[in-house]
Order: structure tokens, then sequence, then C-alpha cells
């Protein structure tokens, strides 16, 4: 359902993204994995509409996908929530999560509450608590809530488990393995690749604004290569 | 020394209502965009010009002078000048979003003094005065309390800024256009990725500034029966001391900071005379900064970003 054919990306003069293939399908999760510094983020970017390419074309449910901000990027159903979790400080969370659904109508927003309340019960119970307030794990929750609130047709996460306790950074996994399983694709950009690829169906190793492997999670985890570069094993 | 009289204390109140009306627009923009807009003061002037042709033309064309021909100039100016807020925006400041902060900056200036210019040369280089038969309406006394004489028109002003003031408060706390404007404030990237339009709300906000700077000048026209192309310098330096001594970015700071510099204002001319009353007030921003450098509700920097 997306596709990035020889994406070219970066900023002002530099070239980040060399020529990205990519494609995920219908109800996957797919990983991105890869060095700091590889262009993880800046393929995000590039697919919400952030980054514009230089060359290349993204399409999306077999149609080229011609959003050029990423509101209208947004309006195709494609949301990302970004690396760094970009909680709004000082807005409440209940308003962080409403402004997740900005642009829909407020009559659906009790039911999406509700649902992601049952997937974060922490969040109901501090509505009225700032966003910059929260912990690290807290805001984690509330970015993925927020994201959810904007009903997603594909959802983009950044790193959702940087800087998180183990425990912590099990349950999002789980949510979002829970996530995918009512039906909503996932592009996973993660640090932690092990977790990442024991919830993906495939996965993409990049290095250096380049693709140089592809193919199964069960393979990608099973693969030397992978151990020794993301794994942390030899 | 025995303290102020309440005449002093209501026209202090008075003027500090409309320093804090043209305060907002200062601390709304400098909120959302991190500039000073140099030319708000301007937008005020020019809302002062707009009421008093516009009660002119509606009284010839009207041939009456009831009070609701002023609520219509009033409301004619609000949208001149928001008209004219809009375009500063748009031409002046937009393209320089992402430059240095010195580029929009300057250009607020030189925007500022162009607009004075061309007020001073096409339309009046004099003081135009407010038509009285309006103002006399309402510069009826209200009642008198030992011996001093309290007049509608100040209680007109008072009571229209802070129904202003809590209505703009409302909007920005309880809509969703208010949550949004709060949002791009604190994080653009983030706005535009719950799919806000940053760029209309930009907008939204440089009008919402504009239309009440409008109103605070068609208040300071009436109270002081004139205008000149001049009068925006002023006054806006001064709402924008205010925005800063409560805390620039913060709305109900640039409230707390007008009324402060009004009340002190008029009080200094009471125990003083008029000619001590700017560097009172200016040796009193300077105080506050040196011992608080954020401004009274000022956050501290570091949250800011
Ligand atoms: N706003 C920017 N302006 C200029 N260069 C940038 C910008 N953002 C990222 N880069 C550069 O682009 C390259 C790729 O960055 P990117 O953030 O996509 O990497 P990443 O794979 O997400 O890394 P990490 O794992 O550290 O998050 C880096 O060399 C980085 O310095
Ligand atoms: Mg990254």
């Amino acid at each position: 359902m997306l596709r990035l054919s020889n994406i070219h990306a970066g900023y002002g003069y530099s070239e980040v993204l060399k020529g990205i293939n990519l494609e995920l399908n219908a109800g996957e999760i797919v990983t991105l994995l890869g060095a700091n510094g590889s262009g993880k983020t800046t393929t995000l970017l590039t697919i919400a509409g952030v980054v514009r390419p230089q060359a290349g074309t993204i399409t999306w449910n077999n149609a080229p996908l011609k959003a050029t901000s990423p509101d209208e990027v947004l309006a195709h159903g494609i949301c990302l929530s970004p690396e760094g979790r970009h909680i709004f400080p000082r807005l409440t969370v209940l308003e962080n999560l409403l402004i997740g659904g900005y642009r829909l109508p407020a009559s659906r927003n009790s039911a999406k509450l509700d649902r992601i309340y049952t997937y974060f019960p922490l969040l109901a119970e501090r509505t009225k608590q700032l966003g910059g307030t929260l912990s690290g794990g807290e805001q984690q929750m509330l970015a993925i809530g927020r994201a959810l609130m904007s009903e997603p047709k594909l959802l983009l996460l950044d790193e959702p488990s940087l800087g998180l306790a183990p425990q912590i950074v099990a349950r999002i996994f789980e949510i979002i393995k829970a996530i995918n399983r009512e039906g909503i694709p996932i592009l996973l950009v993660e640090q932690n690749a092990r977790e990442a690829l024991r919830i993906a169906n495939r996965g993409y190793v990049l290095v250096t604004g380049q693709i140089v492997l592809s193919d199964t999670a069960e393979n990608l985890l099973a693969s030397d290569e992978v151990r020794r570069a993301y794994l942390g094993e030899s | 020394m025995s303290l102020p009289p309440p005449d002093i204390i209501l026209g202090g109140l008075v003027r500090g209502s409309i320093y804090g009306l043209v305060a907002l627009g200062y601390t709304m923009v400098y909120g959302i965009l991190g500039m000073i807009n140099f030319a708000h003061g301007e937008i005020f002037m020019i809302g002062m010009f707009t009421c008093v042709f516009a009660l002119g033309l509606l009284s010839t064309l009207l041939g009456t002078t009831t009070l609701i021909n002023l609520l219509l100039a009033t409301l004619v100016a609000m949208i001149f000048s928001a008209a004219f807020g809009y375009a500063n925006e748009r031409i002046a400041y937009r393209r320089l979003r992402k430059a240095h902060i010195l580029a929009p900056l300057t250009s607020a200036i030189g925007l500022s003094i162009i607009l004075q210019n061309f007020v001073f040369l096409t339309v009046s280089k004099d003081n135009i005065s407010f038509p009285r038969v309006y103002s006399d309406q309402l510069n009826k006394v209200a009642f008198t309390l030992g011996g001093v004489h309290f007049n509608y028109l100040q209680f007109t002003i008072l009571g229209t800024s802070l129904v202003l003031m809590a209505a703009l408060f409302f909007f920005i706390h309880r809509t969703r256009l208010g949550i949004a404007m709060r949002g791009t404030a604190q994080d653009q990237l983030m706005a535009s990725l719950v799919g806000i339009p940053v760029n209309k709300i930009i907008a939204l906000t440089f009008v919402l500034g504009s239309s009440l700077a409008a109103v605070a000048g068609v208040m300071v026209s009436m109270y002081q029966s004139v205008a000149g192309w001049n009068s925006g310098y002023i006054w806006g330096l001064k709402a924008f001391t205010a925005a800063v001594l409560g805390g620039i970015g913060n709305i109900p700071g640039a409230v707390l900071g007008g009324l402060i510099i009004g009340l002190t204002e008029d009080i200094t001319c009471y125990y003083f005379g008029s000619n001590w009353r700017n560097s009172v007030v200016f040796l009193i921003l300077m105080i506050v900064l040196i011992i608080r450098p954020r401004g009274l509700l000022g956050e501290r920097v570091a949250d800011k970003v």
C-alpha cells in the first residue's frame, strides 16, 4: 500500500537518502533498522511531508502521493509520531489527545478516547496534567494515543522505545502489536532491533542512506550480519 | 504623603487596561513566532484613524449620531486593522520565518516607519479630532464620590477591555482553534504533524491581536479626543513594555503588566507631575527585569523551547 521508489532526500545541499526503495503492505509491521545518522528519521520525515524528496516517488494505495505538506499527508491517513515524542508541554494530556484529532469531527472523540484509555489506563487518570510534566514512558504513551486520535491508515513510529525502562519498552511493543492487530499497518524505526524484529513481519537495514538488506524479520534475526551490527552479538 | 485618590486609581486602571489590550498583540505574536512585531503600534494607530473617518462618514450617510454608529465604526476599525495586521505578516514576516531573528525584527521596524509616514503623507500631518458628539454621550458623570467625579467613558473603556480580555482567554483555552494556536506556539513541527494549518493559525494570531489593538485605538482617541500619525509609537512602546514586564509570551502577564504600568504612570503624575511618568515607568521595568529577567508571569526560557 505504501511504496518508496528511488527516493533521494536531504537537508539543503546535503543528500541524506540516496535512492531508497521500500514497500509496506496492508496489515504489516515493517521495521527500519540502521545506525545513528543512517537516515531512518529522514525517511519517515520524507514520507510525512516534512522533508521534500529531491527525486523519486512515493506511492500510496497505487497512486502517487502528491501531498506537499504534513497536513496534506495526514489527510491521506498517514500519521507520523516523531522521534523525541514532541508532546505539547503546556497542553494538558486531554488537550494533547484532542489536538491529535484536529481535522476530524469532534463527535468521534469520545469513542476514540475510550479506546486509547483502554490501551493506556494511566492517561485516563491524568487528563488534566500538563504534557511536559509526564515521565518519558507516559509521554510515549501519550504520543501513541495522540497519533491514534488521527484515525491513521498507516502509522509511522520513530523510536518509540528511546530512553525508556525495559518494562515500559516491553509494554510499548505489546501495544504496537495490538494496534497492528486492529488492522493498522506500522512502519517502525527502532534502535532496539531485537524487540522490533520480534514484532515485525519484515525489516530493512539502512546504511548511510541506502538500503543494504531487506528480508523477513525471522531471517534478519538469524542473519550474522544483523546479529553482529545491530543486536550486539559477536 | 497620602494615598492617591480613587479617581487617580481609576484613571490608571483605564490607561492600564488599554496597554494590556495592545500588549496582548505583542505577546501573542511573540508566543507563536518568537519575534517582536514592532509595527503593532501602527496597527493601533490605523484603528484610531479608521474609526474617526468611519464616524464622519456614518454621521453624514445615516444622518444620525447615535452610539450605534460608534459600534459600527469600531467594527470597521477592527476590520481595517486586522487587514493591515494580516498583510504585515504575509508581506513582511512570513518569508523571514526561518531567517535570523534580526531579519523579521528589522523588517518590523521598517514597516512601522513606513506605516507612520504613509499616514503622515497621505492622510493627515496634523492630529485629527475624535467627533465630540460621540464622546460627549459617554463623557457624563456616572456618580460622585467624595467630591470626585467618575464618568461613563472610563467605565466603558475599562469594561470593554476586561470583556475582550476574558473573551480572548476563553477562546484560547476552550475552543478547538485556541488549542491549535497554543499548540502551534509550543511546537510548530508537531502542530503541522497533527494537521494544524500552521500558516493560517499564525495569520489568525495577527488578525486577533490587530483587532484588539483597533478597539484600544478607538478608546484612546475617544478618551484623549485626538489621534495622530505618531500616536502608535508611544502607546505601542508602553504596551510592549507591559508585555515584557508581565512576561512576554504570557497572556495574563500582558494584562497584569498593562495594569501595573497604567497605574504607575497615573500615580507618578499625581505625586511628581507628568514630566516624571515615562522615567518612572521605565525605571520600574528595568528594576523588575534585573531581579526577574523573564518578567512577572513569564516561564523560564528553558521551558519555552
Ligand atoms: N535538520 C537537519 N539539517 C541538516 N542535516 C540533518 C538534519 N537532520 C538530520 N540531518 C543529518 O542527516 C543524517 C541522517 O539523519 P537522521 O536523523 O535521518 O538519522 P537517523 O538514522 O534517524 O539517526 P538516529 O538513530 O540518531 O536517530 C545525519 O547525518 C544528520 O546529521
Ligand atoms: Mg532518528
